[in-house]
């Protein structure tokens, strides 16, 4: 199963920087989705177009984490070549990573 | 005092029109904010200026003012807007004579003090890289994020309609509050709160359903007449989001969730002029079918320093696109793309290679596709606008050189303009005011 069965995301930009949040349907799939969007395996996952560091903070107040990546967006908007300067499909790219069961079939 | 609302009646500068004059007529608000000012929007309308100093403000803001003016005058609702971009006093201006001429008697104040060309020294490190502003080209704007304090002063004037140029996006929702509420401008804990209600509603319909809508999973009924947010506020901060009954749209936990986090950098402190507020805090709670409500947002003292965006020349982007079809229409499309590359080969600085619909958003390895159609794009930076055309030129002449049956070829050049920020002590900034009646 993908990131998107469970969740949904929303990509923004300051500068250079994407940030992505990855926020679950349902709230009681936050610890499951902690565990498996872990800081390595979205670095893999995004490592064809994010080569900078990626942090990721934890908002249980919300139930949803936040993923910041810096040196992301090619130089980002206002003078990347790229046709998305903004980063704004990449919620899409993070939504398609494969990840494990909650264990509990 | 009583409860304010406020409304969110634009999330960027090509915003639509039409849902903030909705809101200003049925919203029973107390403010209508109209964000309408991106980093790089600041720089070009600098550029404009310079050619005509009538001119610099944001080239909708006639029309927006065309139908909101008798609106906000008959339901008594102040406008507070950043669409003054790089001329808030001509905007003003502007809008007192239309206003003249509409027969509508209203007052007007331009809050400036935002530019800070002058104060920019070469030396200065940028935050992005920490490489000085002279590694980069040459410098056209510079633009210091002004806050609540700037805005203040013209809402205690009267005045019905702010124009400003460069604001910090919350702090254009959050200045009413404290304004309407007498908060202390160093009571930190309300001033995050209320910044969270301001970044909630400073990107419109993204909190209503708006950049959300994803077929039956992420349902959003009516999407073609999506309503624009509400904040009603009260003294204590909290507030509740809504919007127009019988618009379309959203507004649930899921849309709130992710405008919350919204080009948020750092949760724990989202930095404006007035406050370095807490997200980490925040609590949000569906009360109703598209209703609201946020509370616990906190925060810390603000910074001494104010953020500015310096924007420079960068040179120019050329861009060339061209669609293939049918069986092996992504091979066709790659080839085209090499051939252009080769051909433009030493005359550009940077050339760039996508195929939309397979690889131009992200390439991800060992994905097989075998699209129907498949669209080349070539971009390529240049330091001349003649230069940088020659991707164009070279895309569309595949038409007659290159691989079989391109199709809907397009060219563009576009002028690019960087933007990079600097830190400057806030003591070195002046906000001012002029007030225009009409």
């Amino acid at each position: 199963m993908k990131l998107y069965d469970i969740a949904h995301s929303r990509a923004g930009d300051k500068g250079n920087t994407l940030t992505l949040s990855l926020i679950p349907f349902d709230s009681a799939d936050y610890e499951w989705i902690s565990r498996e969007a872990s800081v390595d395996r979205v670095a893999a996952h995004l490592s064809n177009s994010v080569h900078g560091e990626i942090r990721r903070y934890e908002m249980p107040n919300i139930h949803a984490l936040l993923f910041v990546c810096e040196g992301a967006l090619q130089g980002g908007v206002t003078t990347s070549l790229t046709a998305d300067t903004h980063g704004k499909c990449m919620s899409g790219v993070l939504l398609d990573m494969e990840i494990a069961g909650d264990g509990t079939g | 005092m009583q409860k304010i609302r406020i409304g969110g009646g634009a999330g960027f500068s090509g915003d639509r029109l039409e849902p903030a004059v909705l809101l200003a007529r049925e919203g029973k608000l107390d403010y209508l904010v109209l964000e309408c000012l991106a980093e790089r929007t600041i720089a070009l309308a600098q550029q404009r200026k310079l050619q005509d100093p009538s001119t610099g403000f944001d080239p909708l803001l006639e029309r927006r003012m065309e139908s909101l003016l008798p609106v906000i005058k008959e339901h008594g609702v102040r406008l507070i807007s950043n669409f003054g971009a790089a001329n808030p006093v001509a905007a003003a201006r502007k809008i007192a004579e239309l206003a003249k001429r509409k027969g509508i008697s209203i007052t007007v104040a331009a809050v400036f003090g935002d530019d800070v060309l002058e104060q920019i020294d070469p030396a200065m490190p940028t935050m992005e890289t920490g490489r000085p502003l002279s590694d980069y080209g040459d410098i056209i704007s510079a633009n210091a994020y002004l806050g609540i304090d700037a805005l203040l002063p013209a809402l205690e004037s009267g005045a019905e309609v702010i124009v400003t140029g460069r604001v910090a996006d919350p702090s254009l929702f959050l200045a009413p509050m404290v304004h309407a509420f007498g908060w202390s401008v160093g009571d930190y804990a309300t001033l995050g709160q209320g910044t969270v209600i301001g970044h909630l509603l400073e990107c419109g319909a993204q909190i209503c359903g708006g950049y959300f809508m994803d077929g039956d999973r992420k349902a959003v009924p009516d999407p073609a007449r999506l309503g624009f947010p509400i904040a009603e506020v009260a003294a204590d901060g909290s507030a509740t989001i809504s919007k127009i009954a019988g618009t379309g749209g959203r507004i649930d936990l899921r849309t709130a969730k992710e405008q919350l986090l919204y080009e948020v950098v750092d949760p724990h402190a989202y930095l404006t002029p007035d406050v370095a507020a807490d997200f980490t805090t925040v609590h949000l709670q569906a009360d109703d079918t598209d209703i609201v409500s946020v509370y616990g947002g906190t925060g810390v003292e603000r910074p001494d320093t104010l953020k500015a965006s310096v924007g420079y020349r960068a040179g120019y982007r050329g861009e060339g696109e061209i669609s293939y079809a049918g069986p092996g229409a992504e091979s066709r499309a790659r080839l085209a793309g090499e051939i252009v590359a080769e051909r433009l080969q030493g005359e550009l600085d940077h050339v760039r290679v996508d195929i939309v619909g397979v690889d131009s958003v992200h390439l991800a390895a060992g994905q097989s596709t075998d699209p129907r159609e498949a669209r080349v794009r070539v971009s390529g930076s240049a330091t001349t606008r003649e230069i940088a055309a020659r991707v164009g030129e070279e895309v569309e002449a595949l038409y007659t050189n290159g691989p079989w049956g391109g199709g809907g070829a397009r060219k563009t050049v576009t002028q690019m303009v960087g933007i990079v920020s600097v830190l400057l002590d806030r003591k070195r900034i002046h906000p001012s005011l002029e007030i225009f009646r009409a």
